[in-house]
């Protein structure tokens, strides 16, 4: 995604009038870069200077285009979205086991650079085999028991997790909406909002809802997001995870393990997902690789009290 | 050199347009989730001071990195909120029609409610009988308080990111 270039025509004059408007744009680009800075603090660690750049490029576009749709706008798309997933699948009747992923997932998103959702965040164990996460927007977040049997530790658990919030903070699933729809809900039909608006102009916000839901779902469950997403998102679990000091190795053991599992042209990760060697060999552009992720006695009890036997 | 002067002023007045102001030249922002938390630190896990709920009006005191310290005016206390729950434009909960058209286009207005919502929701509900909302209504009630969400980090043996961050 290209961010617009604004050209000045002015810029062509030189001397005083260049200084002038330096005078007055450079208060104007400080202002704008004002998220930027939270990206910078984001990727500085895990990513190199290209990969960043072309992040920030993303987010500052992503920004412009999203700015009048609020996170609670977010959030009602999200929850629709998250209800449409559990329409494909059955959730996990586990309260322990949810709690404790909801335990790790909640303290990862808080420390996440969007720890406010108008929602916040909430994760659930779908009861399937197969290998597979999705991130609805606004923070509901779900895996399949196929994805935490992957995970031999607490810490891989919350490197799927991470991932997954990187999702969410980049506000990866809105992005799968059409511009169009966007456009919409938050100037055509939205003029109407509130409790204004008649049962026409319902009834089309409503068919407008419904497509931008099909955008997203459509994008989740059958085509996935670019490379570039799950880069980021790769980049995002790191920094979310070396924060609270889970080993970020957990996330190239995690995959390890995926990769051994996954059906070449499965329906799962494989088919929305870069393969996960290619995800590995990302990751350890930034990390170095140990050989063993490191856990402690009450981690590794937790783990097996919630989830061994899922 | 006059000339000099007028463009300088506009800079600096243009440095302020991102944050409406009121007459006393304070800046404003208003909190833009649902539970939203005052801190004694800019760090995730600093103590709570307050909470704040969705629309309230913060006044900017300052900011480090994405933390912005600010008071939050419906009970004045001052601390520390996070980037990601606050924005620059005025939320009005309970808009009258002329807020409403106002909001659609204003860069300083956000209409609560707008677009996708509630009724929106319920709409969606009526025409796809089949989707079901129960399990998603379950997962938003599964929350942890801040002792709770510590007791689990520091059982865990992980540490407490520091300021700043």
């Amino acid at each position: 995604m290209d961010t617009p270039r604004w050209k000045c025509p002015m810029m062509a004059r030189r001397g005083a009038a260049f200084r002038y408007l330096f005078a007055l744009a450079l208060p104007l680009f400080l202002a704008g870069c004002q998220g930027a800075g939270t990206l910078n603090s984001i990727a500085s660690n895990v990513l190199n200077t290209k990969n960043i750049e072309s992040i920030k490029k993303s987010y500052t576009a992503v920004s412009k285009t999203f700015e009048d749709f609020t996170p609670e706008q977010e959030y009602y798309v999200g929850r629709t979205v998250g209800a449409v997933i559990l329409q494909g699948y059955k959730p996990l009747d586990d309260r322990a086991a949810n709690r404790y992923i909801n335990q790790i997932g909640q303290m990862l998103a808080r420390v996440s650079d969007a720890p406010g959702t108008f929602g916040g965040y909430h994760f659930l164990i779908l009861d399937s085999d197969e290998i597979n996460a999705f991130a609805a927007p606004g923070g509901l977040i779900f895996v399949t028991r196929g994805i935490l049997r992957c995970c031999d530790n607490e810490a891989a658990v919350a490197a799927v997790l991470a991932h997954e919030i990187g999702h969410v903070q980049y506000k990866h699933g809105l992005q799968a909406i059409k511009k169009s729809r966007i456009t919409s809900a938050i100037t055509t039909l939205g003029i109407e909002g509130a409790k204004v608006f008649g049962g026409g102009r319902l009834s089309q916000l409503t068919s407008t809802f419904e497509d931008a839901i099909s955008d997203v779902t459509g994008t989740l469950i059958h085509n996935g997001y670019s490379r570039g997403f799950e880069r980021a998102a790769d980049a995002a679990a790191v920094t979310i995870l070396e924060r609270v000091g889970y080993d970020p190795n957990s996330l190239v053991e995690m995959l390890e393990v995926m990769e051994k599992r996954l059906k070449p042209g499965g329906l799962d990760f494989a088919r929305t997902h870069p393969s996960p060697r290619s995800r590995i060999e990302n990751i350890l552009t930034n990390i170095d690789r140990d050989d063993a992720v490191s856990t402690t006695q009450a981690r590794r009890e937790r783990f097996q009290r919630y989830l061994a036997s899922i | 050199m006059k000339r000099a002067g007028i463009f300088i002023l506009i800079g600096i007045l243009c440095f302020f347009l991102p944050f409406p102001s009121d007459a006393r030249g304070e800046r404003f922002m208003s909190v833009q989730i649902r539970n939203g938390v005052v801190r004694s630190t800019p760090t995730f896990f600093g103590e709570v001071v307050a909470t704040a709920s969705y629309g309230d009006r913060v006044i900017l005191r300052g900011e480090r990195g994405a933390w912005k310290s600010v008071t939050l005016q419906s009970k004045w206390a001052t601390g520390w909120m996070h980037e990601s729950a606050l924005t620059k434009k005025e939320i009005v909960l309970r808009a009258g029609a002329s807020d409403v058209r106002v909001g659609a286009s204003s860069d300083e207005i956000a209409i609560a409610g707008k677009g996708f919502n509630t009724e929106v929701e319920e709409e969606f509900k009526r025409k796809n009988r089949d989707i079901d909302f129960t399990w998603v209504d379950r997962m938003e009630q599964v929350t942890f308080s801040e002792e709770e969400l510590l007791r689990f980090l520091r059982e865990g043996e992980l540490s407490v990111p520091g300021e700043g961050q």
